[in-house]
């Protein structure tokens, strides 16, 4: 099974490398930008396991909640 | 007095914190993270560095090493265990302390001396120290902003569970003594149970006078003095 994980700050968090992407977007000559938020795409490989578990791990170990939210696309 | 530094790969102030323990008198090992009994000593060090190479979050994959379920394990039966640092980041994601260390406001890695106010010492990691003490204690990290939800939050400070503050040379926090956007100054915290402490200072590298501070001693002064009371009743 083929899946795709992104891994967001949470809106509530203050993501100082969104803002310093959005302040050199407007540096770069956007000066309409009003914000960038920077997280990370973990693509996977897995063999025999099922969305739930993928969901455990996306929760578990390739996110923190406490800071992140994530998103699971599963490819079929 | 039996004390053990975990290391994992990466971590780079086990060393330091293995001479500190020494000179403080615990017969103190190195404990390598892929052992996976870390039983039978009076203290656990989890040493700053960088764990895994920070891969995917701080501490995030040094949590499910081998070494970390036996922690947890001695955690819970109330073994004192302090997270320096990286330490402090492996104890957040691995669920003994609450909340999380987020990059730093400037997005630096920060390398200097802070100065920090003992907020609580009714807890093995302070006892030796004075509440409103202003210490010299040198911090380095990239991501030390720590963060927690507004109910977390509200449980530390109600429980006296924020140990240390970032703060000026008179004690007073604030946004001017904050070095890297930690939620209200929090540079420590414990566990409810106050046997599991996570800073991001390095109080072993503020030991010797020769670099620059010894205010760090008090943490393993106080150390000392609590497992000396517990052994002696």
């Amino acid at each position: 099974m083929k899946a795709k994980v992104i891994v967001m700050p949470k809106r509530s968090i203050l993501d100082p490398q969104g803002v310093a992407v959005r302040d050199a977007m407007r540096h770069h000559g956007l000066p309409g930008a009003q914000s960038a938020r920077v997280g990370k795409m973990i693509e996977l490989e897995v063999d025999g396991a099922t969305e739930a578990q993928l969901h455990e791990i996306a929760r578990d170990l390739l996110s923190n909640p406490v800071v992140e939210d994530y998103e699971l696309v599963v490819e079929k | 007095m039996k004390a053990a530094v975990i290391r994992f790969p990466g971590s780079n102030c086990d060393q330091d914190c293995h001479l500190v323990l020494k000179e403080f008198g615990f017969a103190t090992d190195f404990v390598w993270h892929k052992e996976d009994s870390v039983a039978g000593y009076d203290l656990i060090v989890l040493p700053g560095g960088f764990s895994y190479g920070d891969y995917l979050r701080c501490g995030a994959i040094a949590r499910f090493s081998p070494v970390m379920k036996s922690v947890i394990e001695q955690a819970k039966r109330g073994v004192l265990v302090m997270g320096i640092c990286n330490g402090f980041q492996i104890l957040c994601e691995s669920g003994l302390l609450p909340g999380a260390l987020i990059r730093n406001r400037d997005l630096h890695f920060i390398c200097e001396h802070v100065r920090l106010r003992v907020e609580n010492t009714g807890n093995p990691f302070l006892s030796a120290a004075k509440v409103g003490q202003v210490l010299n204690v040198p911090i380095a990290h990239g991501e030390g902003s720590y963060t927690a939800d507004a109910a977390t939050l509200a449980s530390l400070n109600a429980e006296g569970r924020v140990l240390v503050r970032y703060c000026d040379v008179n004690g007073k926090t604030g946004d001017a003594a904050n070095p890297n956007g930690a939620l209200e100054n929090i540079a420590g915290i414990c566990n409810a149970g106050r046997n599991v402490f996570g800073l991001m200072p390095h109080p072993e590298r503020a030991c010797d006078a020769r670099l620059g501070s010894t205010d760090g001693r008090v943490f393993f002064q106080s150390i000392m003095a609590t497992l000396g009371k517990a052994q002696a009743a």
